[in-house]
């Protein structure tokens, strides 16, 4: 038997003594954090410990691994980035009740996404660092520099709270369980979340105002119905991996480049035109406007479109401002349209102040609802039962735009034909511009 | 009746742009949380973003995405975010942090109307100084804002470029119309971008500031030996210091970095003809308007300067005032309430300064600027 003598680290911490108050427990807590990685012999360079803020906060600058110390509640976000990131590396957060607090939506997320991360929580039922305030964990009736008749507030239950929500491991003890370097090392051997809810005690405010000892601590997490023990333990996928894994098949893949669109038409444009049309959400206005755009690109146009309409995409107005132009246009507002669709009545709520810019040499376009409206515009009702076949509510964008094209001819038809050709829902908006062409001529 | 010459255009909106910006500078890391308008550079992200082997993730809120992108910058990736008024509201305190730590990274900010929930889908320029000023200790911001779609391309490499050079965030200030407009863009205005580059140290410590502004090239978890990173005054090998030295000289290299160094980022589109009484300074979507009013101006007979800002912050003062030697009259279109113009009065000493501004969600019309120009 060949003998390989691997000198494994003896210890990860540095040569400093902690800084906590006597009879602080988080020291504990570190001495078995330490002994979880000696036993698992990691590389101290492949282990980052992720720091939350408090007197628990400070733990990371007593050991010889990587580190990183971010801000108060958000230790959780940064280990996921850092897992996300590099995969192959130990990623252990050390945080304060008072962290499980401002953070818990973090926690929660890395629980239901089952980062894999380690996660010791040292819960000793107060603000350490900032003067003994209850925190989410302090215990009902509990007193504290903020509650000094007693805490109102029910505890928060982190194992459950994580449990419930996917954490691969979760474990809650003290820092006096006599195995709790192997439940920690337990925990960073699952590739998925683990935490470890670990009590401890606030010698300088918590234990004073409560006379809190090591045996009370023992007795009440039982009586108030916190359980110690290995609460959960679940095979499930790693986040990261699983990440890696759903996306193989795209790895790889070339990213969208710029995709030059032919130009195959003479546009008969020398000024910006502005067309305006103003319809209902949901009615592919914008679209509309877009192929109408991209007609006047083949045809060797410029053109930008100013797309308005509410939050809510489906419902309300729906009103595109387009340019077309024989030049670069910078993106700036149509105050007096050259030619504008009036096409329904959230449309038409819109109208007002640009049908009251137009001069008498532009032109409105509208259904016969809308027949009387007021501008100095040239008003042209056109009515969509006119058409052959039934238009749908959604072509009525293209098919009036399409009446604009072909009355005021920026650029030829054909060209508005080939950009309606060319991309999605081909037929449908072929036949719009197709009507459009012919409720124009009519 | 495609000829040799025939231009070639797309169809794109200011988003894209910026999505692809990213990519091609090497952006492998993204997280964000939804919001309009800053949502189509998530969703693209997501899509795109595996392809060329990186991760983008979907925060459970911004101050999630932003610290996993912290997070994910030193575990190695080139991270980008992106959010708008609510949510840069929440970037916050993090922004500090990648200050603080060193943090290369570039955040988007697609400005809304605000404040509060403000207007969803209405632009507005209101975040231009809360992005200089938005995390606590006013130490120096880098902030670019692009004016059209292929400079929401040209910038976004530029922020990563920059980001990486100092070793800082960098925000790069759009709004709505830029991200949302379809615009074409001449295909060949796309500068030939490398991907940027990024030495990584694998030894050694983690921060230097000898001399005040040098930047020390970053460290990376996995990437060699243990090391470490804190938000926490400290010392260059990341401990926790209050020794009022250590202090100073931390907080002092962290303005130096980028102060001392204006010159590298000062980015100023100067459109001069000859001496002129007038200039019309703009920036982002308000610089289309004026510089069509610049022409406008110019075709009726008035001599008049157009200065469009890229680099909002540091604020480009030596261009500045290079472009308003001799002008008498300063004018500033924005769509806020004259957050910007208080620089420039600053600078433009006792020349008259001249607002055009909005604030209703309209843009402002070429006819304004001209009106206020005369
Ligand atoms: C955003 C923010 N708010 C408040 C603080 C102040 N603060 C520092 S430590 C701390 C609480 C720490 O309590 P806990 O997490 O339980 O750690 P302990 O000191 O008890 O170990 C608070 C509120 C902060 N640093 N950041
Ligand atoms: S204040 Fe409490 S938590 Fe902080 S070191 Fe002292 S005993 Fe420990
Ligand atoms: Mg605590």
């Amino acid at each position: 038997m060949s003998t390989i003598t691997i000198t494994p680290v003896a210890t990860f911490r540095t040569d400093d003594p902690y800084p906590f108050c006597p009879g602080c427990g988080h020291g504990p807590v570190l001495d078995r954090v330490n002994e979880a990685m000696v036993k698992l012999d990691l590389d101290p360079a492949k282990v980052v410990i992720v720091s939350d803020i408090g007197c628990s906060g400070l733990s990371d600058q007593y050991f010889v691994t990587s580190a990183f110390h971010g801000l108060h509640g958000r230790s959780v976000t940064y280990a996921t980035g850092i897992k996300l990131a590099n995969p192959d590396l130990e990623v252990v957060v050390i945080m304060g009740d008072g962290g499980t607090g401002i953070g818990g939506t973090h926690l929660l997320s890395a629980a239901r996404r089952n980062i894999g991360v380690t996660v010791i929580v040292m819960n000793n039922l107060n603000f350490g660092m900032t003067g003994g305030q209850h925190s989410t964990t302090t215990p009902e009736g509990g007193v504290t520099s903020t509650t000094p008749l007693g805490n109102l507030e029910h505890p928060l239950d982190i194992c459950a709270t994580v449990g419930v929500n996917g954490a691969a491991y979760v474990y809650r003890g003290s820092s006096f369980d006599h195995d709790l370097a192997d439940r920690i090392a337990e925990g960073m051997r699952r590739p998925g979340f683990a935490l470890l809810d670990i009590w401890d005690l606030c010698t300088a405010y918590y234990v004073r105002s409560n006379k809190f000892t090591r045996a009370g601590m023992e007795d009440s997490m039982r009586s108030w119905g916190l359980e110690p023990g290995l609460l959960y333990d679940r095979q499930t996928a790693e986040y990261a991996t699983a990440y890696r894994r759903i996306h193989a098949d795209i790895a790889g893949k070339p990213t969208p480049r710029p995709r030059p669109i032919d130009i195959t038409h003479e546009a008969a444009l020398d000024e910006p035109m502005a067309l305006v049309v103003a319809g209902s959400a949901g009615g592919k206005i914008r679209s509309a406007a877009k192929i109408v755009a991209l007609g006047g690109i083949r045809a060797g146009l410029w053109a930008a479109q100013r797309d308005d309409y509410p939050v809510t995409v489906k419902a309300g107005h729906s009103v595109t401002e387009l340019w077309l132009a024989p030049h670069e246009m910078p993106m700036a507002a149509v105050v007096a349209p050259d030619v504008m669709a009036v096409i329904s009545a959230d449309g038409y709520a819109k109208a007002g102040p640009y049908l009251a810019a137009m001069g008498p040499d532009a032109l409105v376009l509208t259904i016969p609802d809308f027949a009387d409206l007021d501008t100095k515009a040239q008003v042209r009702v056109i009515d969509p039962k006119a058409a052959p076949k039934r238009i749908p509510k959604t072509s009525l964008g293209l098919v009036y735009l399409s009446a604009a094209i072909a009355l005021t001819e920026p650029y030829p038809i054909d060209a508005l034909r080939e950009a309606a050709a060319a991309g999605s829902f081909a037929e449908i908006n072929l036949e719009a511009v197709d009507t459009g062409a012919l409720l124009a001529g009519a | 009746m495609t000829t040799t010459a025939a231009p070639r255009r797309e169809y794109i909106d200011g988003a894209t742009a910026i999505v692809r910006g990213a990519i091609d500078a090497g952006c492998t890391f993204f997280a964000g949380y939804p919001i309009t308008p800053a949502s189509g550079i998530l969703m693209a992200m997501m899509r795109e973003l595996p392809k060329v082997g990186g991760v983008a993730m979907q925060g459970e809120d911004e101050i999630a995405s932003i610290g996993m992108c912290i997070g994910a910058v030193m575990g190695g990736a080139k991270a980008l975010t992106a959010t708008s008024g609510p949510g840069i509201s929440l970037y916050s305190e993090n922004i500090g942090l990648a200050v603080m730590g060193e943090v290369p990274l570039v955040i988007v900010d697609v400005q809304r109307l605000g404040p509060a929930t403000g207007g969803a889908t209405t632009v507005a320029q209101g975040d231009v100084q809360f992005v200089r000023w938005g995390t606590a200790g006013g130490y120096p911001m880098i902030v670019l804002a692009p004016s059209n779609t292929p400079e929401s391309y040209e910038l976004t490499v530029k922020a990563f470029e920059l980001s990486e050079r100092f070793r800082c965030p960098v925000i790069l200030l759009t709004d709505k119309e830029l991200a949302m407009t379809l615009s074409a863009v001449d295909v060949d205005a796309y500068p030939d971008v490398e991907p940027v580059a990024r030495t990584i140290k694998d030894a050694g410590l983690p921060y230097s500031w000898v001399p005040a502004d040098a930047v020390e090239p970053m460290r990376a978890y996995g990437a060699g030996d243990a090391f470490r990173f804190t938000g926490s005054t400290h010392d260059e090998g990341g401990y926790i210091t209050k020794l009022p030295a250590k202090v100073g000289a931390l907080n002092e290299h962290l303005v130096a970095k980028i102060e001392d160094h204006r010159d590298e980022i000062e980015m100023v589109d100067v459109d001069a003809d000859g001496p002129a009484d007038t200039v019309v300074v703009s920036y982002g979507v308000t610089a289309g308007a004026a510089r069509a009013a610049v022409r406008e101006l110019r075709a009726k007979g008035t001599a008049v300067t157009g200065v469009v800002v890229k680099s909002l912050w540091p604020i480009p003062e030596t261009s500045l005032s290079a472009a308003f030697d001799g002008a008498a009259r300063i004018v500033v279109p924005e769509l806020n309430v004259g957050l910007y113009r208080r620089e420039i009065e600053r600078i433009a000493a006792d020349r008259d300064v001249v607002g055009v501004n909005r604030i209703d969600g309209k843009l402002i019309t070429v006819a304004e600027i001209v009106e206020a120009a005369r």
